[in-house]
């Protein structure tokens, strides 16, 4: 039983990309979308964006970082191994539209999440550029296949690494600066919610239109808890089935990255039986 | 006993006092999550039965939404018959054990009995259960004949009472039925929501697994309007007539400030952590938080399973805040005397007015404000009204908000062509289809937030007209 893992690949140092058979998955699933996954019968639910999926073969790729327990866990899967289960699509598609100029700023693990977008953009005729970091150059993934998508890609790290030395953000600002001919019309940023957070307000005052890709905690992702709400502009929304991307010059990044930490201990003590 | 000294008569029927059902001590399952009421024994059982007059003009069966013969079982349990009496209740009711525990039965069939006109009503509720558990433990592996397999594909969208009571109709008539459920475990409200210790979860799973003995397909983690829509389950798929059960499941909160701090719940959150992800064990990989307060804000069902099950988790006090006064309590009664036993606090009229938190985002209070019951409203109940300068604080680490639900939009965001009113609820003709072809729904998604034995109900129903739309409007290729 369960959800077969197809292929399994270390990408960095603390992120897998698994190729997992989900068929049902694959059939309206699009880019911005997630699965909620459990690795195992007593394992907790969490929240994995759709990194690529193939609908011929029926597999959904997802790129995963060992940060816990659960994503420890199936970091560990090898080919062959299996997910108990796999649920979705869940979220709304992002919107993808002829903007001229799109930027996508990706953090870690989510310059995976953005990865669809991306293509999706291309797809649409846009000149894409991906700014993507890491902390040092093993830590940058998915380079080489965002470059067959993006018309330029910009990979940083915080030492110096490897590509730009520093933060995204300083790429992005730089690159906003550079492109008076070809203005930069949207970004779509995922990643720590420091660096969205960051991200956001270097785009806010030159008005450019910045969506975020959020990640609080989930539960069900059908609507049903309300545990991942987030607070955009005066109202609250489900980031399972409002978003998860919102307008991330309207989003309160304090009150997502203080709700993150709401089950620290608990998740300090479940690492402990993992190590 | 006395099974073979013939009928009673109703003056000796009218001595009888009503049986009570034993349950666990307070003070010992206050902190565990073993069933409360321990059933009834088969003596005893047959006692209370006795006590029915077996009406002519039987009023409970009137009381009972879904018209259980009640004085068919229970004049065969006091015989001694249990064989008859559970091929009876099973006959009128698909998961009996389940409406013999939940039932707000005080409002129901019992409210109506003509025995209690004088003394009190028969135990109908008890009785339900004893017979269906005696059912359960004593059903043979071979659920019915399997019927001649009529060539039509259903889908039911759903596996709360509602799609499983419609599936298993269905599967009796020849169908084939495929059940879809969301999450990763079949049951709805009865696994996520309704606490081990009211519902224990092994019956949900039999039931289930019964009916997959019956040929019911359940098909874990696919979400109808998200993996499949309800065109591509009729054009692409072929499923001939879809049962949309999907519940009510879209938590309300209060709009009040601070409900974004850690430690505030929705009762849907609080309550799934702890039954559907087990987070009753401090060890599962689910966290809850427990806190040494806890405030839950409501009156109903919800809200008083949410409350005991702080009270388990080691809440002292455990306090629930409501708006009315306990005699609005729209909640079971007999979970409002079990939730006083085991110590809840109850903080009447009052009304949250703010949730108030630490620098560091977590709770720490709620303030309330004072609450007199002025004019009736248009239901009738007594509105509350607030008393001016009556503000005062409630400490405590965790909140959890029972205040209502809502129609959750994601399946009818989805489908245009199914009309929905208002509030988002889908609109049914007289037999439960929408204003789609072919597509039928019921339980809380059609009535709002109701009871299981109305979703049940809803699901027979409905299955019996599906299965008269199928064998008239849809033709089958030979
Ligand atoms: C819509 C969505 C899409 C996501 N897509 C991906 C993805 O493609 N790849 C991926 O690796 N991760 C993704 N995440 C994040 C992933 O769900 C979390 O990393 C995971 O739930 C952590 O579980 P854990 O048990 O391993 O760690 P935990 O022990 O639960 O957490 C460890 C640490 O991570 C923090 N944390 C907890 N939950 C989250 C969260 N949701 N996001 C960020 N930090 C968190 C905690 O504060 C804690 O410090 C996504 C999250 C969302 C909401
Ligand atoms: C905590 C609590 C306590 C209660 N206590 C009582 C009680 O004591 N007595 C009583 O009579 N009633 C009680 N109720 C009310 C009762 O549980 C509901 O009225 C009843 O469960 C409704 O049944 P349903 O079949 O319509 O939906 P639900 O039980 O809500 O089941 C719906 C199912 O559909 C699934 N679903 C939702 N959307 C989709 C989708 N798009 N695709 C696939 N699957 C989907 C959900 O995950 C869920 O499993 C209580 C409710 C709650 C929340
Ligand atoms: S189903 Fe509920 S209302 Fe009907 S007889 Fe049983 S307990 Fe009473
Ligand atoms: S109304 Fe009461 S006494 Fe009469 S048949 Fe029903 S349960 Fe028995
Ligand atoms: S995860 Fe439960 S409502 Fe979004």
């Amino acid at each position: 039983m369960g959800y077969q893992v197809v292929e399994s690949v270390w990408l960095a140092p603390n992120v897998r990309k698994l190729k997992v058979s989900a068929p049902h998955v694959t059939r309206n699933c699009g880019p911005g979308q997630f699965v909620i996954v459990r690795a195992t019968p007593d394992g907790e639910r969490i929240p994995l964006t759709i990194g690529d999926a193939d609908r011929e073969s029926g597999t959904i790729t997802l790129f995963i970082q060992a940060i816990g327990k659960s994503t420890t866990d199936l970091c560990a899967l090898e080919s062959g191994g299996s997910i108990c289960d796999v649920a979705g699509p869940m979220g709304r598609k992002t919107d993808i539209n002829h903007v001229g100029h799109a930027v996508i700023v990706g953090g870690g693990v989510g310059t995976a999440v953005i990865y669809p977008q991306a293509k999706a953009l291309k797809e649409k005729g846009n000149y894409v550029s991906a700014i993507i970091g890491g902390r040092s150059k093993p830590y940058v993934i998915l380079e080489e296949e965002l470059k067959k998508v993006c018309d330029a890609v910009y990979p940083c790290t915080d030492d110096g690494s490897y590509g730009f030395k520093g933060f995204v953000t300083q790429r992005l600002q730089q690159l906003i600066e550079e492109s008076t001919e070809n203005k930069v019309a949207e970004v779509i940023t995922a990643g720590p919610v420091p660096m969205m957070r960051a991200v956001a307000e270097v785009t806010r005052p030159y008005g450019i239109h910045t969506v975020a890709s959020l990640n609080p905690i989930m539960v069900d992702g059908t609507g049903m808890c309300g545990g991942c709400r987030v607070q955009v502009g005066s109202t609250m929304k489900f980031a399972c089935v409002d978003g998860p991307e919102f307008d991330a010059h309207q989003v309160d990044f304090k009150e997502l990255s203080d709700r993150l930490s709401a089950y620290r201990d608990h998740e300090q003590k479940c690492m402990a039986t993992v190590k | 006993m006395a099974e073979n000294t013939g009928k009673l008569k109703a003056a000796e029927r009218m001595k009888i006092e009503r049986q009570v059902m034993p349950s666990a001590d307070a003070s010992l399952r206050s902190h565990t999550f073993e069933e409360v009421n321990m059933g009834m024994a088969e003596q005893i059982a047959m006692l209370e039965a006795k006590r029915c007059l077996e009406c002519k003009n039987a009023k409970c069966i009137v009381g009972c939404p879904v018209n259980v013969n009640i004085p068919g079982f229970v004049s065969r349990l006091a015989e001694g018959d249990l064989p008859g009496a559970a091929e009876i209740l099973t006959g009128c009711n698909a998961l009996p054990c389940v409406s013999g525990r939940v039932c707000p039965q005080e409002k129901q069939c019992e409210a109506v009995c003509i025995r209690g006109n004088k003394g009190a009503a028969v135990a109908i509720g008890y009785l339900e259960r004893f017979v269906a558990d005696w059912a359960m433990a004593h059903r043979n592996g071979s659920a019915a004949a399997s019927p001649q397999p009529s060539g039509y594909k259903v889908a039911v969208v759903g596996s709360g009472p509602a799609g499983l009571t419609a599936a298993g109709e269905l599967a009796k008539k020849g169908h084939k039925v495929t059940v879809f459920e969301a999450l990763h475990k079949p049951g709805g409200v009865l696994v996520y929501g309704i606490p081990e210790f009211r519902l224990p979860k092994e019956i949900v799973r039999k039931e289930v697994e019964n009916l997959e003995r019956l040929g019911v397909e359940i098909v874990c983690n696919v979400i109808i309007g998200q993996t499949y829509t309800i065109d591509q389950l009729m054009n692409e798929m072929g499923y001939h007539a879809v049962f949309i059960a999907n519940g009510a499941g879209l938590p309300v909160f209060m709009g009040i400030p601070g409900e974004n701090f850690k430690g505030v719940y929705s009762a849907n959150e609080y309550l799934t952590r702890v039954n559907l992800m087990q987070a009753y064990d401090p060890n599962a990989a689910t966290p809850v938080l427990r806190a040494k307060q806890v405030c839950v804000i409501g009156g109903g069902n919800t809200a008083m399973d949410a409350v005991r099950v702080a009270r388990r988790l080691g809440a002292d006090p455990a306090t629930l805040v409501y708006r009315r006064s306990r005699a609005e309590m729209p909640a079971r009664a007999e979970e409002v005397h079990h939730a006083e036993e085991e110590g809840v606090t109850f903080q009447m009229l009052t009304n949250p007015v703010q949730i108030v938190g630490d620098e560091k985002g977590w709770v720490k209070g709620i303030i309330c404000q004072k609450m007199e019951l002025g004019e009736p409203d248009a239901k009738g109940r007594r509105r509350p009204v607030p008393i001016p300068g009556s503000e005062f604080e409630i400490p405590c680490q965790v909140v959890v908000e029972a205040i209502g639900t809502k129609a959750n939009p994601l399946l009818t965001a989805t489908t245009p062509d199914l009309q929905v009113n208002e509030k988002g609820y889908i609109v049914v003709d007289e037999n439960n289809m929408t204003t789609k072809p072919g597509v039928f729904a019921g339980g809380d998604i059609v009535r709002g937030a109701a009871t299981v034995i109305l979703a049940m109900g809803d699901g027979k129903r409905t299955a019996a007209a599906i299965d008269s739309y199928l064998k008239t409007s849809v033709q089958l290729p030979n």
